[in-house]
C-alpha cells in the first residue's frame, strides 16, 4: 500500500480555523500563502535517511486539551517536570495545543517580559510576533514541511525578553500531547533583546505507542547584540509520532546561544538544528544527545554558520544506538567569507550497543574565509572492552559497567540542562531507554 | 586466618595467538609482598593482567586459585569481590563518571546489598586517603582518569587500593611516571597496608621502587617464566648487577618473549 502524501485538511479547513482563533490577517495570509506552498514543495532532502515511507499526512489536527483549575492537577508523569517546591515556576503546560497552565511572575510582567501562548501574542503583541515570525529564522517555503508548518500551526509560546532585562529563574514550557492521535504542529519564537539574559527549558512528551501521528516543531530563536540565552530541550515523542523538529537561533554582536537538546524521541525523527552567528564576537555550543532503540530511524543536524568575525561555534553530538535502530548525525560547521578568525569546532560520537543497530557521522567543515580555526573529532564504535574490564576489576558488575560508560558518554549534554528536575527525567528517560 | 592465598600454577597465556607466559609458578601469601622483577619484554605485565582477567589475554593451561577458588571460572567483577585488585599500568580513562561515584559504586559492589557505605563516613575516608597520597582534592570531582597526568593515575590506583582493601594487591609497574617524592608517598601508602591479612604482588621494571618497599620475596622473570627467587637481597644485586649474570648462569640469549609485552 502506498503511504498517503497528501494531507487530510483543505484550505477552506484551514482558512476556518484561522477565523475560529480570531487570527490577525497578517497571519492567515500566512497560513494560506504556506498551504499553497505545501502543495507545489518537496519533502526535505535527506542525504542518508529515506524518509518516504514515513507518516507525515495521518494525524487529528484540532483536538482541544481541557484546562485545569491547579496544577496538582496535572499527571504525575508531567508534574515531576517542574518538581515541588518551585510553586512560582514561570511555566506553561499545553495540552495537545492549549494552554491548559499558565504561570508568570508579577516582577518579570513588571520587566516587561511577555510569555504567553503564540495566538494570544499574536492578538496583544501582533507587531513583535510579525516582525520575527517565520522571516529571518526559519523559511515557510524551504521546503514542504515548513509550509505545512505555518499553514497548520496548532499551538506556540511566545516569549520575549525586553532590552538589558537579566531573568534569573529558568523559564519552562511542558507540551503534552495527551490525546494519542493529535498532531503538534508547535511553534516556540523567543526574543531576548539586546543585552538581556534568559534561559528557557522544553519538554515534549506524549504516549502513542500504536496510533500514529505527527509533530512538526519549530523554535525560533533570537539573540539579539549582547544578549545570552540558554535554550534547554527534551523531546520525549512516543513511537507513533513521526517528528520533523527545526530548531534555528540567529545570535548577534557579542551575544551568546547555548542550545543542551536530549533528543529522545521513540519515533521516526528528522532533527535540524541550524545557528547563525550573525554578529562579530558571538558565541554558540549546540549539544546534543540521543538514544536510538527499536526500529526508529532518525537524521540529525546540527548546523552552526559563521557570519560575524571572532565567532565562535561549537558542536557537541553523542549518540547511543541499540536494537535495530539507526541514526545519521550531521555535523556542519560553516565559515562564509568575511568571518575572519572564527573558530568552528565539532565532535560526534556513536555508541553501538547492538549489532543490528547503525550509526554514522558525517563532520563537515565549509570554509570561505583564509583567516579561521577549525577541527573535527568523529568517530562510531563500541563500549570499549578496556573500560569495562577497568570498572569491573574493582567489583563493579558487566551491567552496572556499561551503565557507567554509557551515562557518563551522554553526560556532557545532559548535564548541560539548565533545570535539575528536567536533568534528572532526562537521565531517566535514558535509563529507560537503554535498559 | 591470616589473609587469603593465591596461587599460580604452570600459567600459560597467549595474546593473539602468541605464547607470551610459559609456565609461571608463584604463591603468595596473606602478609608477604612479592617483588616480580626482570627487563621489559619478559611477560611481567602480562602476569597481572591475566590473573585480573583481562580481555585480550586467553589462558591455554595452568590455574590460578584463590583460597582453593578457581579464580579463572571468575567473571572480571566476580574476582575483585573475591579480594583480588589490580593497580594498572595504564588505566583506562572514563568520561563522565566522577572518581568518587567510581570509587563508591566499586566499594558498594563489594558490600552485601542493604549494607552500603554511609556517604559521610565514604567522604571522610577519602578525604583521608587523599590527604595521606598527597592528592589534591579536586580530583574527586574529576572524570575518572580523564586528563590526569601519569603520576595522577598511579595515585588514584593507590588511592583505590587502600579504599577497597583487597586480600590480594598486583601492584603492574605502580613506580613508573613517578617522580621520587611521588614514589615515597605512594610507597607510604601500599607500606600502610602492610598486614597479615594483605598479600601483595609487585611488578617492577626498577629496583628503586624496592628501596621504599621491602619484599619479602624477589622473582625474577625471563622468557615467560620466573627463572629465579629469593629473598630482598636478590633485588639488591639485581640493583648492583644488572640481569646479565643470570642470563649467563641459566645461559639466556634473549631474554624477552613474544613481540613485545
Amino acid at each position: 500500500m502506498a503511504v498517503e502524501t497528501h494531507l487530510p485538511y483543505d484550505k477552506q479547513y484551514v482558512t476556518e480555523y484561522s477565523e475560529k482563533r480570531n487570527e490577525p490577517t497578517w497571519f492567515k495570509d500566512i497560513r494560506l500563502k504556506a498551504f499553497d506552498l505545501a502543495e507545489e514543495l518537496p519533502m526535505p532532502k535527506l542525504e542518508k535517511t529515506r524518509i518516504r515511507n514515513w507518516n507525515f499526512t495521518n494525524f487529528k489536527h484540532d483536538v482541544a486539551g481541557n484546562n485545569i483549575e491547579s496544577f496538582d492537577e496535572l499527571p504525575e508523569k508531567i508534574r515531576v517536570l517542574r518538581g515541588e517546591g518551585v510553586e512560582d515556576r514561570n511555566l506553561i503546560v499545553v495540552r495537545n495545543s492549549d494552554v491548559a497552565y499558565a504561570k508568570l511572575s508579577e516582577n518579570l510582567k513588571a520587566k516587561g517580559v511577555i510569555f504567553e501562548d503564540i495566538f494570544t501574542a499574536m492578538e496583544e503583541h501582533s507587531d513583535l510576533v510579525q516582525k520575527y515570525f517565520m522571516q529571518d529564522g526559519v523559511s515557510v517555503d524551504e521546503n514542504k514541511l515548513t509550509a505545512r508548518h505555518a499553514a497548520l500551526l496548532n499551538s506556540g509560546v511566545f516569549l520575549y525578553v525586553p532590552k538589558n532585562v537579566v531573568v534569573d529563574e529558568p523559564i519552562q514550557v511542558v507540551f503534552w500531547q495527551e490525546d494519542n492521535e493529535a498532531a503538534l504542529y508547535n511553534h516556540v519564537l523567543l526574543v531576548a533583546d539586546q543585552h538581556s539574559q534568559v534561559t528557557y527549558v522544553e519538554n515534549y512528551v506524549s504516549n502513542n505507542e500504536e496510533e500514529e501521528t505527527v509533530a512538526n516543531t519549530v523554535s525560533e530563536v533570537f539573540a539579539l547584540d549582547g544578549a545570552k540565552v540558554s535554550y534547554g530541550a527534551v523531546d520525549n515523542f512516543a513511537k507513533g509520532t513521526t517528528s520533523y523538529v527545526n530548531r534555528r537561533g540567529t545570535v548577534g554582536r557579542d551575544a551568546t546561544l547555548e542550545w543542551a537538546l536530549g533528543q529522545m524521541n521513540d519515533g521516526n525523527t528528522i532533527s535540524e538544528n541550524i545557528t547563525n552567528l550573525m554578529g562579530d564576537n558571538s558565541l554558540s555550543h549546540a549539544k546534543a544527545v540521543t538514544v536510538g532503540r527499536g526500529n526508529q530511524s532518525q537524521d540529525f543536524t546540527a548546523n552552526i554558520r559563521h557570519y560575524g568575525k571572532d565567532s565562535e561555534g561549537y558542536i557537541l553530538q553523542h549518540g547511543v544506538m541499540k536494537d535495530r535502530a539507526s541514526s545519521i548525525f550531521n555535523g556542519i560547521g560553516k565559515v562564509e567569507n568575511g568571518a575572519t578568525r572564527s573558530n568552528a569546532e565539532q565532535e560526534s560520537r556513536v555508541l553501538m550497543l547492538s549489532e543490528g543497530a547503525r550509526g554514522d557521522a558525517n563532520p563537515i567543515l565549509l570554509i570561505d574565509e583564509d583567516d579561521v580555526t577549525a577541527g573535527h573529532a568523529a568517530s562510531v564504535g563500541r563500549v570499549d572492552p578496556l573500560q569495562l574490564f577497568y570498572l569491573m576489576s574493582r567489583g563493579i558488575s558487566q551491567q552496572e559497567a556499561e551503565r557507567l560508560v554509557i551515562h557518563g558518554f551522554l553526560d556532557p549534554v545532559v548535564r548541560e540542562i539548565p533545570i535539575e528536575t528536567v536533568q534528572k527525567q532526562l537521565r531517566e528517560v535514558i535509563e529507560g531507554k537503554v535498559y | 586466618m591470616a589473609g587469603s592465598t593465591l596461587e599460580i600454577k604452570d600459567l600459560h597465556v597467549e595474546i593473539e595467538g602468541e605464547e607470551i607466559l610459559k609456565g609461571v609458578n608463584l604463591t603468595i601469601n596473606g602478609g608477604e609482598f612479592h617483588a616480580v622483577m626482570g627487563p621489559n619484554g619478559t611477560g611481567k605485565s602480562t602476569l597481572a593482567s591475566a590473573i585480573m582477567g583481562h580481555p585480550k589475554y586467553e589462558i591455554t593451561k595452568g590455574e590460578v586459585l584463590l583460597d582453593g577458588e578457581d579464580v579463572l571460572e571468575m567473571e572480571v567483577d566476580e574476582r575483585a569481590q573475591a579480594g583480588l585488585f589490580l593497580a594498572m599500568q595504564y588505566p583506562s580513562e572514563i568520561s563522565g563518571v566522577t572518581n568518587s561515584d567510581f570509587l563508591r559504586s566499586s566499594i558498594n559492589a563489594q558490600r552485601e546489598e542493604g549494607n552500603e557505605i554511609p556517604l559521610m563516613q565514604f567522604i571522610k575516608e577519602m578525604d583521608k586517603t587523599m590527604d595521606q597520597l598527597e592528592i589534591d582534592k579536586n580530583m574527586a570531582q574529576r572524570y575518572l582518569n580523564e586528563g590526569f597526568s601519569g603520576g595522577e593515575k598511579k595515585r588514584n590506583e593507590i588511592l583505590q587500593l587502600m579504599m577497597l582493601k583487597p586480600a590480594i594487591g598486583v601492584l603492574d609497574e605502580i613506580d613508573s611516571g613517578l617522580d621520587i617524592d611521588a614514589l615515597k608517598v605512594v610507597s607510604q601508602g601500599i607500606n600502610q597496608m602492610r598486614d597479615d591479612k594483605f598479600g601483595c604482588l609487585i611488578i617492577t621494571h626498577y629496583q628503586r621502587l624496592l628501596d621504599y618497599i621491602t619484599p619479602d620475596h624477589v622473582h625474577v622473570m625471563m622468557q615467560g617464566r620466573v627463572v629465579k627467587s629469593g629473598g630482598p637481597e636478590l633485588a639488591q644485586r639485581l640493583e648492583a648487577e644488572g640481569y646479565d649474570w643470570i642470563k649467563e648462569e641459566l645461559g639466556i640469549d634473549d631474554e624477552t618473549v613474544g613481540q613485545k609485552a
